[in-house]
């Protein structure tokens, strides 16, 4: 039982966490920069055109991709408060603190491309479907968080009232997912599901897999860059902080 | 390539101007994403260096 425990605590040691974060941080860089060069150009320029909506459907390379990051993120946000609240690990809030704000513009990024995809498609930029108005519930839920964290200078309670709203405003993402299902609504279903086929064909599928793994990589680059600093900024009385700090002052100043 | 000339893949049907604000809007928002992070680093670890200069000086 103690070994098997050991990388979890491992996991909550700054320290370690750093060391690792800064080996990943570059993999996961190019892949990102990658995955989304090769599913946009695709995307844009060789997918065949949709029968019924031509070639404003290519918006669907990057709305889908970031309405899932939206949701995955407030989900990876209940998850490190679930922790941080049981096992008291610092680093599930510096993963959640971190996290929101990416999490508020994947949203915000869902919401315009589908407005703008919704004026050629419905011949209108908003309406009150039950997808639209579920997801901006979830932008207010991270702006929510977003301005508790920032709003209470102790950081032990912060780090509580924050994840208390994080696991609350998780009953949120079920209702966006089943959204299209449980009322008439204008938005269209899932694209990709786990059980079935998708109803597109391969050319049109394979480049939105790309986009939303590059979606993926580049929340998780992101969000370690973010970590970083903020661990950095919290252990500054650390010695290895200061080793690190100085290391890169030295390279700063060599600029 | 789905489209037949550079002009037709600009026009993208009817749809130009929607899909291109749509991904304009994207890779800015993830400029934003990218350059957030970077920035606030930098500006630490300036910060930082005049913290040290300081304390040495004193």
């Amino acid at each position: 039982m103690k070994t098997r425990w050991t990388w979890f605590h491992k996991l909550g040691s700054p320290k370690w966490f750093y060391a690792i974060s800064g080996r990943l941080l570059p993999v996961l860089s190019v892949a990102a920069g990658l995955l989304l060069l090769v599913g946009m150009v695709w995307g844009l320029a060789f997918a065949p055109q949709d029968y019924q909506q031509g070639n404003s459907f290519r918006i669907i390379y990057i709305h889908v991709p970031a309405a899932m990051l939206a949701q995955s993120c407030y989900v990876m946000l209940a998850v490190a408060g679930v922790v941080g609240l049981v096992w008291k690990m610092k680093l599930a809030d510096v993963a959640l603190q971190c996290a929101a704000p990416i999490g508020a513009w994947m949203t915000a990024l869902a919401l315009v491309t589908g407005a703008v995809w919704g004026k050629p498609t419905w011949g209108s930029w908003w309406v009150w479907d039950a997808r639209l108005t579920s997801m901006l519930i979830l932008l207010f839920l991270y702006f929510g968080i977003i301005a508790l964290g920032q709003a209470i200078s102790n950081r032990d309670s912060s780090a509580k009232a924050c994840a208390v709203l994080a696991i609350v405003g998780v009953v949120n993402i079920p209702i966006i997912k089943y959204s299209v299902e449980w009322w008439n609504t204008l938005h269209q279903g899932a694209t990709f599901t786990l059980t079935e086929k998708p109803a597109m064909p391969a050319e049109m599928w394979l480049p939105l897999l790309l986009t939303a793994l590059g979606f993926y990589c580049f929340f998780g680059a992101v969000l370690l860059a973010r970590m970083r600093l903020e661990v950095l900024r919290r252990e500054a009385r650390a010695s290895w902080v200061k080793d690190e700090v100085l290391k890169n002052l030295g390279r700063e100043a060599l600029r | 390539m789905n489209f037949a000339s550079f002009s037709e893949f600009f026009a993208m049907g009817q749809h130009g101007l929607y899909v291109w604000s749509a991904y304009g809007v994207c890779l800015l928002v993830l400029a934003v994403n990218v350059a957030a992070p970077v920035l606030a680093r930098r500006r630490y670890l300036q910060e930082e260096a005049r913290r040290l200069r300081r304390e040495s000086k004193s």
